[in-house]
């Protein structure tokens, strides 16, 4: 009962969270110095006055905010987020079409972080000190503290430009038609700007498997279980394991906002026609609506990790699912 | 004699930590005052070498327009430390007073300012920075003031967990009771209870501001390009990596790699010196 109730609870809150969300990615990019009717025409139109003041009526430009807010959601509500300045297309059109290149890259480096991460964390757990683990931890602690777009240069020189292994950016081979690419042109154009996702992903699961191996590590329960006779791979498959698995994985799903950035910045190094090089173009050219619709996109994204993580720790935690009483 | 031993050597390891955080320092010091006094005239145009690979006349090589990359690395870190500088002691003041506001008002004080956290923390971090320097009209000033303004919640959070922590403690119970306003504790209790927490934080948010300044500045919504910046360079950088000019992307990367691991090392070794519990693990 009161599980349920925590559950339905904490939907709700996110809820309202991402509609304020969205509130505040309206304000912030309306209040932009962009005349949006500007962009749309160009600098040098030869519109006339009357002409202009058609647009802007026809857009509502001139209506307050609120009003402005509540037609852009009504519409977004039914799936209309506008059109495109840029692109000349409905941004959710573009949106679906960036997503599915983007979706391909976050959830290869999300799956490939997330099992390599948790393997390598328990390894440099279990054999703390040794020079596996100082190793991995100085890598670790050096790829966290590097820029992602920096860490990309670097693997772009190497392995496509030094070693030429791979292409050099973008999704599919340059003067293929779209309907000739093939899936293995677009993983091996998927190769690098995931590797270098993966990296940077990696090495905050392993710091974290690997602190949270150690604390438990040294706590009592294991004392106790290592005083019943229990070996070193029981203790760790029967206690250890199973008490890291699920914050990993909660770990995991919390971090999709640092996941999209980490992204949009390695999309940007690799010229990869994603959500994230879709965000800067957007934001570069003062496409209002798809900006909107990108950053309400990112907000969904972000929201719907939260509230995975949120929920796992609902369903599965203990405490909370006894009821909060006592915690 | 083993506990005099150990003594000494605890002792030594006091002095190790002070040591390297104060060479720490001085680097980063030492960065900065370099390169705000430096003239411009070492980072000039010369287009009689321009793209010479890293040699003695040249440490870092030189760019496309023949400028010396390493002074030019110097002049953009320490452009870097001076914005990171300024928004980390915006965000980090923020966040103090949000924080002891949260966990010593309670009540809607303290589920308004949760709630602003979680709504900081809605969007991705480089989306609501490059939305906030967007709104700003890019530019120096776009994103010092969005890297300002999105660095408090992780650290409101520490704050407020710290002050929860004395708030039920007699000494604060006995405050109160003596008829001290709440603004006086939380002035004479609250903050130096969370001072060492906060300078720690602090000192951590530097290496988040600069390197979320060199994000953004690369995507282009940053300091403008004629500026000497480590993002606005490793843009550069990237128009002639195709053509193997490897320097142009490794010197400056690891030049703000390295600042970041000190800022880094200075935290870590700050707690070290202000815990003592943790000086003996």
């Amino acid at each position: 009962m009161t599980r349920t109730k925590y559950l339905l609870g904490e939907a709700v809150r996110m809820a309202l969270l991402l509609a304020a969300v969205s509130v505040a990615a309206f304000v912030l990019i309306t209040k932009a110095p962009i005349d949006p009717l500007v962009s749309y025409i160009g600098t040098n139109s030869t519109l006339s006055q009357e002409a202009k003041d058609e647009i802007s009526e026809y857009w509502g430009l001139d209506d307050p905010l609120p009003q402005r807010f509540v037609t852009w959601a009504g519409h977004a509500l039914q799936g209309d987020l506008g059109e495109s300045i840029t692109y000349k297309k409905p941004v959710l059109s573009i949106i679906r079409e960036r997503f599915s290149y983007s979706f391909g890259l976050m959830l290869t480096a999300w799956t490939l972080s997330g099992i390599l991460g948790f393997l390598v964390g328990t390894a440099c757990g279990i054999f703390q000190g040794s020079p596996f683990d100082r190793a991995v931890k100085v890598f670790c602690l050096g790829v966290k503290s590097a820029p992602t777009f920096w860490l990309g240069l670097l693997i772009l020189t190497v392995f496509a430009v030094q070693l030429g292994w791979f292409p050099i950016g973008m999704a599919a081979p340059v003067g293929k038609l779209a309907s000739e690419v093939t899936l293995g042109d677009r993983l091996y154009h998927l190769a690098l700007p995931a590797f270098t996702l993966t990296i940077v992903s990696m090495s905050e699961v392993v710091l974290y498997t690997r602190q949270k191996l150690s604390e438990i590590m040294s706590s009592d329960f294991i004392l106790y279980a290592r005083a019943r006779g229990e070996s070193r791979g029981q203790i760790i498959v029967r206690h250890a394991l199973r008490n890291i698995a699920l914050p990993a994985v909660t770990v995991q799903f919390a971090s999709f906002s640092e996941l999209f950035g980490g992204m949009a910045l390695a999309e940007n190094v690799f010229s990869y026609p994603g959500i994230g090089t879709a965000t800067t173009a957007a934001a570069m050219n003062g496409d209002v609506p798809l900006l909107l619709g990108l950053a309400l996109c990112s907000a969904v994204f972000v929201f719907a990790g939260n509230l995975i993580a949120n929920l796992l720790y609902g369903v599965f935690d203990p405490r909370i699912r006894e009821g909060s009483g006592h915690a | 004699m083993h506990r005099l031993k150990r003594e000494h050597r605890h002792w030594n390891r006091r002095m190790l930590v002070t040591v390297v955080t104060a060479a720490a320092l001085l680097y980063l010091v030492g960065i900065f005052l370099w390169g705000t006094l430096m003239d411009p005239s070492y980072y000039a145009v010369h287009y009689e070498n321009k793209l010479l690979p890293p040699g003695l006349s040249h440490l870092f090589g030189t760019d496309f327009m023949g400028r010396d990359m390493f002074f030019r690395c110097v002049k953009g870190l320490s452009n870097s430390l001076v914005i990171g500088v300024l928004a980390a002691a915006f965000s980090s003041v923020l966040a103090l007073i949000l924080g002891i506001a949260s966990a010593v008002c309670g009540g809607w004080v303290d589920r308004a300012v949760n709630w602003c956290v979680d709504l900081c923390m809605g969007l991705p971090h480089l989306v609501l920075l490059i939305l906030i320097s967007f709104m700003l009209g890019k530019g120096t000033k776009g994103v010092t003031i969005a890297v300002a303004l999105t660095h408090w919640p992780s650290l409101t959070r520490v704050v407020r967990a710290e002050v929860l922590q004395v708030r039920s403690s007699q000494y604060v119970q006995a405050a109160y009771r003596m008829g001290r306003s709440r603004l006086q504790v939380a002035w004479t209790h609250m903050v130096p209870h969370v001072l060492p927490a906060y300078l720690i934080g602090l000192v951590l948010l530097f290496p988040h501001a600069i390197m979320h300044e060199a994000s953004i500045t690369f995507l282009g919504f940053g300091l403008p390009a004629e500026m000497p910046a480590i993002g606005v360079i490793l843009s550069e950088a990237m128009n002639h990596i195709a053509t193997g000019k490897w320097w142009l992307a490794l010197f400056p990367g690891l030049m703000l790699l390295a600042a970041v691991l000190l800022f880094d090392a200075i935290g870590d070794n700050l707690k070290k010196l202000w815990n003592p519990g943790s000086g003996n693990e």
